[in-house]
């Protein structure tokens, strides 16, 4: 099944929220997660969710291969509704990175990137050839592929991390404060490296950060998050002529402020 | 009666492996029974009866429940313990047939009394009787000023001395409490004219005492006697015939001049078994040190080995079963825990009806030992893994048993060796305790020196156990740094 996208009609979204809502366990109807969001993430799109921290944006994200179950509402992938027994098969069709990477610090970066492949039954001549592949794209001098995470930078740790999200050709990249943990000079060059790897990656990118200017420079379409409800959805374009509400035209006042401090 | 005087015991079975079929007898912890059981073994061998001894299994509760789960076809035991120990429901005035037809009841025959007694009696010197013509109980009526020096327990219970005195009409005499030991040694120092003893006590050879008749018979009745299996005996003539050959085979004097050989003299019981049937010069060559060492140290690895297998078998996977299912786990290590408080003798004794006498009961033991360390630490290990790698693992899409395999199991590897390291340790301790069942081992020397006061085969045992456990323990830091992903052992790069 290798290398074979999830079937799917002609224009139907690979994901897709339908009034997805989320409380927080414990809190009753105290903190609410998400209200009723729906949202549909069209393939060849990068969509970036942005929002303050606690707005419910990684938990949405979560939401899409089953890390997170929904309190109400549907998640649907491929236009069908989301079965827990199907969490393998769609998880193996899904890059997601993580703020830390989530790397294995037991296992060399090769044989973190050979995870998933050998499970799909990848001979190690097709593992290593990816792996290049991908070092190549991502500017990760090879023969780091045989240190350990322990024995990597931050920055070559996350380039490890979308390696190996990247690995089986995923039909979505999923990634969740990415850069997050990041020095800026790092940030700023992974960055770039990111913008690449979407330009020549056509299938659906949902990516989320705190950064407006930088899903401003990866994504083409903006989810703006706040208390659990979409505040805005458009291009970064129309968030800066056409702020929704006010709380728009504060978060992204604050973003503009902060390089002229 | 010693029971009271030495309170642990030794020794699993004789060296030689003996065949399946050959009945099975068993010594109670202490020289005597020992003595008993290896001349009734050597005589059965000299009629071509290969007869196998498990030395010193216990107390009379343990010989007795060995007896009648069939563990062991036969063993010495006194009539008196009998009555008041072990058959409850024996009315108090029952004779020796209804004895006979009670233990008949049970599938247990009693042979015929072995010749002596060992019961309560007292005792003054030799030289003292004689200048006094003192021979029986009744005789101390007529000597009042006589001082008497009495053990606590004779001393206080109710058919001990205030029984006694009442029952010889004995004046009031200067009377002092002391250790039964002590006693002894104040009545050769002349501290104390009158003592309580065992009638078969190797001091009475030594010190040279005159033990008092009861002529008035007030002490109840200890005679020796075989209590065997009528299956048993029926099953084997030659063996029916080989306890038959005991009666009034031992005398009151030579079972205190072998019990003096053996405690005063430290001869080995075999070999003053030996001499008493007069066979010394047939007897086999002992075990030299080191064949001992060797078996021994076969003994307890085969007791540790087994035991930590099994455990890190089971409690490998079910510490994996807790870990996930946290309730349960809770559940499955507080069992393990209670477990873990019930002190190691009583352990054996509740597996010995189930898995009978010898190293079976001290594996399971030792196995129910090592669960909660393995179980523990395995659940720790998981349970220490942090969620985002977790996450990770669920989030590429792995089944659950590679998740496990290749990254959960790998980074909890260190606390799993730890705890079954733990588990080792603790083991090839507490298997000295398996000498106590008939388990062999290293505390098979440690008990038989404890019994004969020797600490020479004390540490025969006790060296080469502290050795082991400092040799497990490096074993298994070698293992552990050996299974430890490289990739684990780096300091973090910023």
């Amino acid at each position: 099944m290798a290398g074979t996208p999830l079937r799917r009609p002609r224009g139907t979204p690979l994901f897709s929220l339908e009034k997805v809502s989320k409380h927080y366990a414990g809190t009753d109807a105290g903190v609410v997660a998400l209200n009723q969001v729906s949202l549909r993430f069209e393939p060849g799109t990068v969509t970036a969710l942005i929002g303050t921290s606690g707005s419910g944006k990684s938990t949405l994200l979560r939401m899409l291969i089953g890390l997170d179950r929904p309190d109400g509402g549907r998640v649907l992938v491929g236009g069908k509704p989301l079965l827990p027994d199907e969490h393998l098969a769609l998880r193996r069709r899904v890059g997601y990175v993580t703020q830390d990477g989530g790397l294995f610090p037991h296992l060399t970066a090769r044989d973190n990137l050979a995870l998933l492949p050998r499970h799909l039954g990848w001979n190690p001549e097709r593992i290593d050839a990816r792996a290049r592949e991908l070092a190549a794209r991502m500017q990760l001098p090879p023969e780091l592929l045989r240190r350990y995470p322990a024995e990597l930078s931050g920055g070559q740790r996350q380039r490890v991390a979308v390696m190996r999200a990247l690995m089986s050709s995923p039909d979505a990249l999923l990634l969740d404060e990415p850069l997050g943990a990041l020095d800026p000079v790092v940030r700023f060059d992974l960055q770039e490296q990111l913008r690449q790897v979407f330009a020549t990656y056509a299938n659906t990118v949902v990516l989320v950060t705190h950064d407006l200017a930088e899903a401003a420079f990866l994504a083409s379409r903006l989810v703006l998050i706040h208390d659990g409800s979409v505040v805005q959805d458009g291009t970064p374009e129309d968030f800066m002529a056409r702020p929704a509400d006010d709380f728009v035209r504060r978060f992204t006042g604050a973003q503009r402020r902060l390089p002229q401090a | 009666m010693k029971t009271w005087l030495i309170g642990i015991a030794l020794l699993a079975c004789t060296a030689s492996a003996s065949g399946e079929s050959s009945p099975r007898i068993g010594s109670k912890n202490f020289t005597e029974s020992i003595i008993l059981a290896e001349i009734l073994r050597l005589d059965a061998d000299q009629h071509g009866l290969r007869l196998e001894h498990r030395h010193a299994m216990g107390g009379s509760a343990i010989l007795w429940k060995a007896l009648l789960e069939g563990d062991i076809d036969a063993y010495p035991e006194y009539t008196g313990t009998l009555r008041r120990e072990l058959l409850h429901d024996l009315p108090e005035n029952a004779g020796d047939d209804a004895l006979a037809d009670a233990l008949r009841t049970l599938g247990i025959g009693i042979g015929a009394p072995l010749g002596f007694d060992d019961s309560y009696a007292l005792g003054v010197r030799q030289e003292l009787a004689d200048s006094l013509g003192l021979r029986t109980l009744s005789d101390l009526q007529a000597q009042p000023g006589l001082r008497y020096g009495l053990s606590n327990e004779f001393m206080n219970r109710g058919d001990g001395w205030p029984g006694l005195k009442q029952a010889y009409g004995y004046a009031p005499s200067p009377l002092r409490a002391m250790d039964h030991v002590l006693a002894y040694r104040a009545l050769a120092s002349g501290a104390v004219d009158v003592i309580d003893l065992y009638t078969t006590d190797a001091e009475i050879v030594r010190d040279h005492i005159a033990v008092l008749d009861d002529d008035r018979h007030y002490f109840p009745s200890y005679q020796a006697v075989w209590l065997y299996r009528l299956d048993a005996a029926q099953r084997d003539p030659r063996f029916a015939a080989s306890l038959r050959d005991m009666a009034a085979k031992v005398p009151l004097q030579a079972m205190r001049n072998m019990n003096a050989a053996v405690l005063l003299d430290k001869r080995a019981e075999t070999e003053v078994a030996a001499s008493f049937l007069g066979i010394a010069g047939m007897m086999p060559i002992e075990d030299g040190l080191w064949s001992r060492l060797w078996r021994h140290t076969l003994e307890h690895l085969r007791l540790v080995g087994i035991s930590l297998g099994a455990a890190v078998l089971l409690g490998l996977p079910i510490g994996i079963l807790a870990a996930r299912a946290r309730r349960a786990g809770q559940v499955l290590l507080g069992i393990t825990a209670v477990l873990q408080t019930i002190p190691s003798l009583a352990m054996f004794v509740f597996l010995i009806p189930l898995l009978g006498i010898g190293a079976r009961p001290a594996i399971a033991a030792l196995f129910l030992y090592s669960l909660l360390p393995i179980m523990r630490n395995t659940v720790t290990g998981l349970a220490s893994i942090p969620a985002p790698l977790l996450e990770a693992a669920a989030a590429l899409g792995l089944p659950h048993r590679v998740r496990l395999l290749r990254i959960e199991l790998p980074l909890a590897v260190r606390a799993i060796v730890g705890g079954v390291g733990t588990a080792a340790v603790i083991n090839v301790g507490t298997a000295t305790l398996g000498a106590l069942i008939g388990a062999g081992g290293y505390g098979e020397p440690i008990l038989t020196g404890i019994r004969l006061g020797s600490v020479p085969t004390i540490l025969e045992g006790a060296i080469p156990a502290a050795a082991l456990a400092l040799l497990v323990l490096a074993l298994f830091e070698g293992i552990e740094r050996l299974l430890t992903p490289r990739g684990l052992r780096l300091p973090a790069r910023k």
